[in-house]
């Protein structure tokens, strides 16, 4: 019998990134991902309610760590995402192909993506300057407004556009000082997992960003309801949708961002409002005396 | 924990003689009717309550009570005024219109203050040297920004949302007013306004404000009644922006309740504040803030400092010093110039209160209250506070709104911030030390929208207020607080 | 006091134990006091009360015998038309016009105070200012009104400060002493604060402002801070101090504002002419105007209350 030379290639497990580890869905759930022939591209992690406890835990955990960084650091390290990124920009290109979006796009995606890193790490040390403020109180005090990441964002992430919608939502979240837990695209998750690993091998502190997949019907209302997230942002909801998340929301007051479906190629939509959206403003008074 | 020996004395001897504001010059109406459309109006169901004295338990006058059919009326006039004229106003004359208020609350400050204080129980020191002035200060910054607003967004268009619902409580009720109407009518938004049900006189005076100000019809609505009136401008599908001030319960059902409609919202919602005083702050100036902080409006303030934490080793000194501070404190008349703290809101406020002080002594915590005599009749509590508290108890945890206030102790920096942020409020704080970078540290660390280092309880119309966590979402005040009442357009 | 409570040259206090101060919460605190409406019944009280506790002074170079016997007449006689009125707590002068003070006030019970240390600089050697002191007494002097050296206490020299102020209460003997802090030469409220319990520890028996002759003199949120000074002694040791704002309280109402604060602060006990007095020389007229505009319902004249 004749044998080939020809080289079995390894495919890839997709893992969820919780903590800055890479787990399995302690559910042992998943679902295959299949590209246009029928073929199975992966079997992605089916992120349960657990696993989302788990990564909101390691978010509580390096949430004040990453807010204490200098925000010269912090944008030190978004700049470094988009290092790595760019390095990899190949594989990226390569996944969504897997997954049907033309190299051409898929390419335009990936520069974007890089370069909404970049701009958003120029940001780090700039939003408080444009949004803080000095306050001109009629008494003897000295009276100044900042901006404070809001604490624990939980971010259901746009499905059109598997990385750079994630990116788009995930870098203004994380550059203000916040921790997150984004749930990646249904129908295109395998460039989330990849980016997991970009962040891995960044500067990002584990529990900055974790990083799940599944099903958004299933876990979208476990994200606005959770009572240690301060605050969910979703995409490409329609009324019902906000409905369903406002109001398990409500119990514990989070701050509820709802996007709608966007080109997210589009310059406007990368600014520094999307910082804003996950910040608290904290006001501080102090007497001005002897 | 009184182990003061060498005690003052502060009963006795000289006294202050009653020192009433006269109210000779003050008219209150038997009966109001609902403002809508620029006039004064029956309400469609015909009925009326009754707003009460809380000093006297006496009938101050009778108040419409809206009912949705009102509601649905206030809201049509906020629309056809916010097409009409005042949309389409040029900025700086629709500024001038909220100057006008800010000047004639100036011109009738005092009349304002002596209802404010018979209606809702505040002492008229209070009446007259806060509410009433901060409240045209409010008017008179936010006109300013009518014609500015694309300075306060940069690269933003700011539009205004169109007719605002806006539910205020009745602990600074011209004061919330202000803090509502301003902000909306400065954006360019209209409003369908109500006040709380035990305090709506100033609101229906400001209604006479508005009238005289020549606003034009319907761009200003007050509408007044209960929680049913309330859930009628929240829920009334031609709101587009609702905003809300009150209880974090109440605040939580709105926030179900507008979830679908694509309403914006802003929640300024309770509060459970801790005070801290390290041992190197300036100690008698803290104390009086700790009095401020907790006795200010009978407590009955969202970011009240009613959990006060000291350090252990000028715990002792702390609380005797604000014991006798205390026996200085007077409880009664509102209307007496020297009253210092005037009467709970109400008969059901005062029994909440009244709930949480059996129940901290039910908790083993030691309840100690000011000597000082009350009125026969009316609804007063005495400044009090509890020692001997734990994090674990519900006088620690819960808002009690109300002169009630919670001592704890604690030893080190890392301590004292881990007890201000174990709770679900995050409204505000206080930190007393004379050490700079501790103060920096501290009102960096405190999870909370205001933080007063070395002062407590002070507030302006430029500096925005609001809380974190589950005291609320948005900010009012300054120039964060436009946000409530612009979208922004790229 | 007794002999083995008399404060000792060196026993300095720990002064790093003294409390910081914030300027503007004691302002605002101030504030509050003059937001106290004191009427009728109450106002009438606090005017006699504060008539009472008037230190009448004339500290002039161009003070003469003829000047301060007008001025003991004064004290004695404030309006005699107006029945029921107290005399006035003291009469303050210069040491050369102690003698002539005394024979003026004769039997009636004014006490005769004095400044003394080289008043109102208090810039000579110490033998100078115990000599002057002693002067002072042995003219028949009841109280005597000394002034700190700002110079040392502000460069830091606390223990000549507080040296100083021992070796003149010695000097004293029976004569009770007021300290004079000159606060308006010490900057902050700290420094206030700090010279306050200073001067107590050292063995003052009142603490006072000012001299009068620097500006500003007595204010409000000055005279708090030495009042919580007091009151802190007093939580210590038990001991009672008085406390003498001085210069700058020329009209009722700022002094009633002085009784609100004094009575807020420290209690009922200190409300007597024995524990607060008013350094003062044109608050008793306006005083009287006031009590005659209480008992006939008429704004007054200058021109109908004796000058002194």
């Amino acid at each position: 019998m004749a044998t080939t030379n020809a080289r079995v290639p390894v495919a890839k497990t997709y893992k969820l990134y919780i903590g800055g580890k890479f787990p399995r869905t302690e559910s042992g759930r998943y679902y295959a991902l299949r590209d246009a022939t029928g073929q199975v591209l992966a079997n992605v992690c089916r992120a349960s309610r657990k696993d989302f406890r788990e990564a909101v835990v390691a978010a509580r955990k390096a949430q004040p760590g990453w807010a204490a960084a200098s925000a010269y650091l912090r944008g030190q390290v978004l700049y470094r995402i988009a290092e790595m990124l760019e390095g990899r920009r190949e594989q990226f290109v390569a996944e969504m192909a897997l997954e049907g979006v033309a190299k051409k796009a898929a390419q335009a995606e990936v520069d974007a993506a890089i370069d909404r890193l970049i701009y958003y790490a120029g940001w780090a040390d700039k939003y408080q300057q444009v949004f803080s403020s000095v306050n001109p109180v009629a008494s003897s005090h000295f009276n100044f407004s900042v901006l404070e990441p809001t604490g624990v964002v939980a971010i259901l992430a746009p499905e059109a556009s598997g990385l750079l919608g994630l990116v788009s939502n995930v870098a203004p979240c994380i550059v203000g000082g916040n921790a997150c837990v984004v749930l990646a695209s249904e129908s295109l998750p395998l460039n989330a997992v990849s980016f997991a690993e970009v962040l891995h091998a960044s500067d990002v502190p584990g529990g900055v960003v974790n990083v799940l997949t599944g099903r958004r019907a299933e876990l979208a209302v476990q994200f606005a309801s959770h009572m240690d997230v301060n605050a969910v942002v979703w995409n490409d909801g329609d009324n019902d949708a906000e409905r369903e998340i406002q109001q398990a929301a409500a119990d514990n007051i989070k701050r509820v961002v709802g996007r709608a479906a966007t080109d997210w190629q589009k310059d406007a939509a990368q600014n520094p409002y999307l910082i804003a959206d996950t910040m608290e403003v904290k006001t501080t008074w102090h007497p001005v005396g002897s | 924990m009184d182990t003061q020996v060498n005690k003052l004395a502060f009963d006795g001897g000289w006294q202050y003689a009653p020192a009433p504001e006269s109210t000779d010059h003050v008219t209150v109406d038997e009966r109001y009717g609902l403002f809508i459309d620029g006039e004064f109006a029956e309400p469609a169901g015909g009925k009326y309550f009754d707003t009460v004295n809380p000093a006297t338990e006496e009938r101050l006058s009778q108040v419409a009570l809206a009912t949705e059919a009102d509601v649905d009326r206030a809201v049509a006039a906020a629309r056809k005024a916010y097409e009409g004229p005042w949309s389409k106003m040029k900025p700086a004359e629709r500024g001038k219109y909220v100057y006008r208020i800010a000047r004639i609350l100036q011109e009738r400050a005092r009349e304002f203050a002596v209802i404010e204080s018979l209606d809702g129980g505040k002492p008229i020191r209070e009446s007259r040297d806060v509410d009433i002035p901060l409240a045209a200060a409010h008017f008179f910054y936010y006109a300013g920004w009518a014609d500015k607003l694309d300075y306060a967004y940069p690269g933003r268009r700011a539009r205004p949302l169109g007719v605002a619902g806006q539910v205020i409580p009745w602990n600074f009720p011209l004061l919330m007013a202000a803090w509502k109407l301003a902000p909306a009518l400065a954006c360019g938004n209209t409003v369908v306004l109500k006040p709380a049900e035990t305090t709506p006189l100033t609101a229906l005076k400001l209604a006479e404000v508005v009238r005289d100000a020549g606003l034009p019809p319907g761009v200003v609505n007050i509408v007044t009644g209960a929680g049913d009136t309330g859930s009628a401008v929240v829920s009334h599908p031609g709101v587009d922006k609702v905003a809300f001030t009150g209880s974090t319960a109440v605040g939580r059902m709105i926030m179900k309740a507008v979830a679908g409609t694509g309403k914006k919202y802003t929640l300024e919602l309770g509060g459970k504040a801790a005070n801290v005083i390290f041992a190197d702050a300036a100690i008698d100036q803290a104390v009086e803030g700790i009095v401020n902080g907790i006795f200010f409006n009978q407590g009955h303030v969202c970011c009240a400092g009613s959990r006060l934490l000291v350090q252990e080793s000028v715990a002792d000194e702390v609380v005797a010093k604000l014991k006798d501070r205390m026996a200085t404190l007077i409880v009664g008349d509102p209307l007496d110039k020297n009253t210092d703290i005037g009467a709970i809101n109400s008969q059901e406020q005062l029994g909440r209160i009244e709930s949480y002080l059996k129940l901290g002594v039910d908790e083993g915590a030691e309840m100690f209250q000011a000597s000082c005599p009350t009125p026969d009749r009316g609804y007063w509590c005495r400044p009090t506070i509890f020692t001997g508290v734990a994090q674990s108890n519900r006088i620690v945890q819960e808002e009690i709104f109300g002169p009630v206030l919670a001592i704890q102790t604690f030893r080190t920096l890392e301590e004292g911030i881990a007890k201000a942020n174990n709770t679900p409020y995050g409204l505000s704080g206080g930190v007393w030390t004379d050490k700079g970078a501790k103060i920096f540290r501290m009102t960096q660390k405190v999870r909370a929208g205001v933080v007063w280092a070395n002062t407590f309880n002070k507030f302006d119309p430029t500096s925005p207020f609001g809380g974190y966590k589950e005291s609320g979402v948005g900010r009012e005040g300054g120039l964060h607080g436009l946000g409530a009442y612009l979208s922004l357009e790229s | 006091m007794s002999a083995a409570l008399r404060p000792q040259r060196g026993q300095l206090p720990d002064l790093s134990r003294v409390t910081a101060v914030d300027e503007t919460g004691v302002e605002e605190r101030v504030a509050r006091f003059r937001t106290r409406s004191i009427k009728t019944s109450s106002k009438v009280e606090a005017l006699k009360l504060v008539l009472s506790m008037i230190d009448l002074t004339t500290l002039e170079g161009q003070d003469t015998p003829g000047k301060v016997r007008q001025l003991c007449q004064k004290a004695i006689h404030l309006h005699d038309s107006m029945p029921g009125l107290p005399t006035v707590a003291a009469v303050c002068v210069y040491p050369t016009m102690v003698a002539v003070a005394k024979r003026a006030l004769g039997e009636h019970r004014i006490a005769v105070a004095s400044v003394a240390t080289a008043f109102p600089s208090g810039m000579a050697p110490l033998k100078v200012k115990l000599d002057d002191t002693k002067a002072a007494v042995d003219a028949g002097a009841d109280e005597i009104d000394m002034v700190i050296s700002r110079g040392a206490f502000l460069q830091g020299d606390y223990g000549y400060v507080f040296d100083e102020i021992a070796a003149i209460k010695e000097a004293c003997g029976d004569a009770h002493l007021k300290v004079i802090l000159e606060t308006g030469e010490l900057s902050t409220l700290d420094n206030v604060r700090r010279a306050s319990v200073l001067a107590m520890h050292a063995g003052a028996d009142f603490i006072k402002t000012s001299t009068g002759k620097i500006q500003p003199a007595a204010t409000m949120p000055v005279t708090l801070v030495m009042l919580q000074a007091i009151r802190d002694f007093h939580t210590e040791t038990g001991r009672m101090i008085g406390m003498k704002p001085a210069g700058g309280i020329s009209n009722s109402k700022l002094a009633i504002h002085y009784l609100v604060m004094l009575r807020e602060t420290l209690g009922t006990a200190w409300m007597t002419p024995e524990w607060f007095r008013f350094g003062a020389s044109s608050l008793a007229n306006d005083v009287l105007m006031q009590l005659q505009k209480q008992a006939t319902g008429v704004y007054q004249s200058a021109d109908y209350f004796s000058l002194d």
